[in-house]
């Protein structure tokens, strides 16, 4: 029983992790800008399939193609806010967010385009024997993503808190035009959001690629889960997107393993539209908060 | 109705009438039939969004709950195919007026996202529950009324496009009563709204079920007239379709959505001789059109008519 149970929560945590990701990736761009990228889903597709172009197309070293990997998801994300986010003026949030939807299209083209349809996978980041708690066996590829979410949210955290950029950033979150007046570049910060969520996704790719196989149009559905994530702890607050995330990736397993894989996606649905029917701003934002922004 | 919907309504009407004449070819009919049955939708989207302002990313929800009750009443329990039309887009109301009630306290992304979890909530119910299962089912009757089956492809460009202006003409005729009017302040200020005395909680309701009705709709003639479904047909990926059809076609005019509609169907045809690249073609195509379009196309073509006539165009 318990080895059973072990091994849905740990399939559910390593899943969970990944949408935790993606979450804290919507919420980095919310903040700076209220808009939701709907694009990132696909950073963490390029995240998988770069790593693997880097590491088993051109034979690079590990490390070598990690960087070249979030150098890439860094461009990318770049490029997106320099061509389709900044020549926008006073333009209408519904628009940015259809936009996004547009640019994920043609990033899923360019990937289709390169990759094909077939699903991708490279080897775990260690070699070596999994690990078995009370009979539950363990990868040691979920251990690194596990991991690697952590240290994320962790460097995150001290971003936010400690650096002068991350403090710029959340000054924007919380009032653009007085983050302005201050002397802050508003406009620069919306680029360092792009890239940096960019980032965020592609770290989660390379990560959970050896497990779960990445392939072009994989994208929509981690922004689907991702963005329910960080809904059900509030948009906007990252241990709420990493607390969000774990619950809906332990209840999809939980579910798979126990009920019925097929209903997977509707009970985590079912669980989000209850906590936000009794809590209509999350779990970790307050209804005063959720007020002050217009979305 | 005004001058302008009028002429309007006429050029429609015209246009449905003649295109059958000109163009006999069965491909261009059924991807007319499919911009119809897509406009539908889109209609109702862009009241809801539009006027009452409020977004829904669930309306793949409707038109599934449309497709498979009529198929479901039509196939199982032997009613005539009108009667099973009605009883599809009762239960679409029904579906709506319960999602309705909680879900319209939330607003912009947190409704976006409640509307999403509605709809693939039904996605999941119709890959599990429904008959056939992912596969789906086929033998659905074609349309019918007093003994006549519609089998022709001309057959049903007439019907999907009549129910279109007759959707149009109750539509218009709304946006221009009193609860059109109503509906307008809505999306401007609730706030102002309430110390108005306007029940805006009621009114948001209302064109919600409306706007499922229309999609309910357009989901039942979907089913009879391809006779076979599936739940594919019904993911989250038709509801951004339908989205980015009334963004495109212009958010404030229901005319957009047509337009929108008959744009987003068609392109995927038009694009089909890049092969492996018609997804970044197609990807391209909408980032440069809603960048450099931003008002939406019928917004900007009434602009531009009205400049030609030599009206001084007021900058809001």
């Amino acid at each position: 029983m318990l080895t059973v149970f072990l091994q849905f929560l740990f399939s559910g945590l390593t899943v969970g992790a990944v949408y935790a990701l993606v979450g804290i990736g919507f919420n980095i761009t919310y903040n700076a800008t209220s808009i939701i990228n709907l694009a990132q889903g696909e950073f963490v597709v390029i995240g998988g399939l770069m790593m693997w172009f880097f590491s088993e197309s051109l034979k690079l070293p590990f490390f070598v193609s990690v960087v070249l990997t979030i150098i890439t998801a860094g461009l990318v994300g770049l490029l997106m806010e320099r061509l389709t986010i900044k020549p926008l003026k006073n333009p209408d949030l519904l628009l940015m967010i259809m936009i996004t939807i547009a640019v994920s299209i043609v990033l899923r083209g360019v990937l289709m385009f390169y990759f094909g349809k077939d699903p991708y996978v490279y080897p775990a980041f260690t070699e070596g024997e999994p690990l078995s708690i009370y009979g539950a066996i363990i990868q040691q590829q979920t251990l690194w993503v596990i991991g690697i979410t952590g240290f994320c949210i962790i460097a995150l955290f001290f971003f936010f808190k400690k650096t002068i950029i991350g403090k710029a950033m959340l000054a924007c979150a919380v009032n653009p035009t007085a983050a302005q007046l201050v002397g802050i570049n508003v406009s620069r910060m919306v680029m360092v959001s792009f890239i940096l969520s960019a980032i965020v996704g592609a770290i989660g790719g390379m990560a959970i690629t050896p497990i779960s196989l990445m392939e072009y149009d994989k994208g929509p559905m981690l922004a689907v889960k991702g963005f329910c994530a960080a809904i059900m702890g509030g948009l906007g607050s990252n241990r709420g997107a990493v607390l969000g995330g774990f619950i809906i990736g332990i209840l999809e397993s939980m579910t798979a393993g126990y009920i019925h894989s097929g209903l997977k996606d509707a009970v985590a649905l079912i669980i989000l539209l209850l906590i936000l029917f009794f809590k209509p701003a999350g779990l970790f934002v307050s209804k005063a908060m959720l007020q002050l922004r217009k979305y | 109705m005004k001058k302008g919907d009028a002429s309007a309504f006429l050029l429609l009407i015209f246009l449905i009438a003649v295109l059958p004449i000109f163009s006999g070819s069965p491909y261009i009919l059924t991807v007319g039939i499919f911009s119809g049955i897509n406009a539908l939708v889109a209609i109702g989207l862009c009241i809801l969004m539009g006027f009452a302002g409020q977004v829904s990313l669930g309306q793949a929800g409707f038109y599934g709950i449309g497709a498979y009750v009529s198929s479901v009443l039509s196939v199982h329990a032997g009613l005539p195919i009108v009667v099973s039309m009605i009883g599809a887009m009762v239960v679409a109301a029904f579906a709506a007026a319960v999602l309705a009630v909680p879900a319209l306290r939330l607003k912009g992304h947190y409704l976006a996202v409640a509307t999403l979890g509605f709809g693939e909530i039904i996605y999941v119910i119709l890959n599990e529950w429904g008959p056939g299962g992912p596969s789906g089912f086929g033998d659905i009757p074609h349309f019918n009324l007093f003994g006549y089956t519609i089998h022709s492809t001309t057959g049903y460009f007439y019907l999907v496009w009549g129910l279109v202006a007759v959707v149009m003409f109750f539509t218009v005729n709304l946006i221009h009563s009193r609860t059109g009017r109503a509906l307008r302040a809505v999306h401007d200020s609730e706030i102002a709204c309430n110390a108005m005395g306007l029940d805006v909680a009621a009114l948001k309701i209302k064109v919600f079920i409306l706007s499922a009705v229309y999609a309910a709709l357009a989901g039942s003639l979907y089913a009879h007239y391809v006779t076979f479904i599936s739940p594919s047909s019904f993911s989250l990926f038709y509801s951004i379709l339908v989205l980015m059809m009334v963004i495109v076609g212009g958010i404030t005019n229901v005319w957009g959505s047509i337009i929108g509609a008959v744009v987003i169907t068609v392109l995927p045809e038009l694009l089909r001789r890049f092969e492996e690249l018609d997804v970044l073609v197609y990807g391209l195509i909408l980032t440069v059109s809603l960048m450099f379009f931003r008002k939406g196309l019928v917004p900007i073509l009434i602009e531009k008519i009205n400049k030609l006539r030599g009206f001084a165009v007021v900058k809001r």
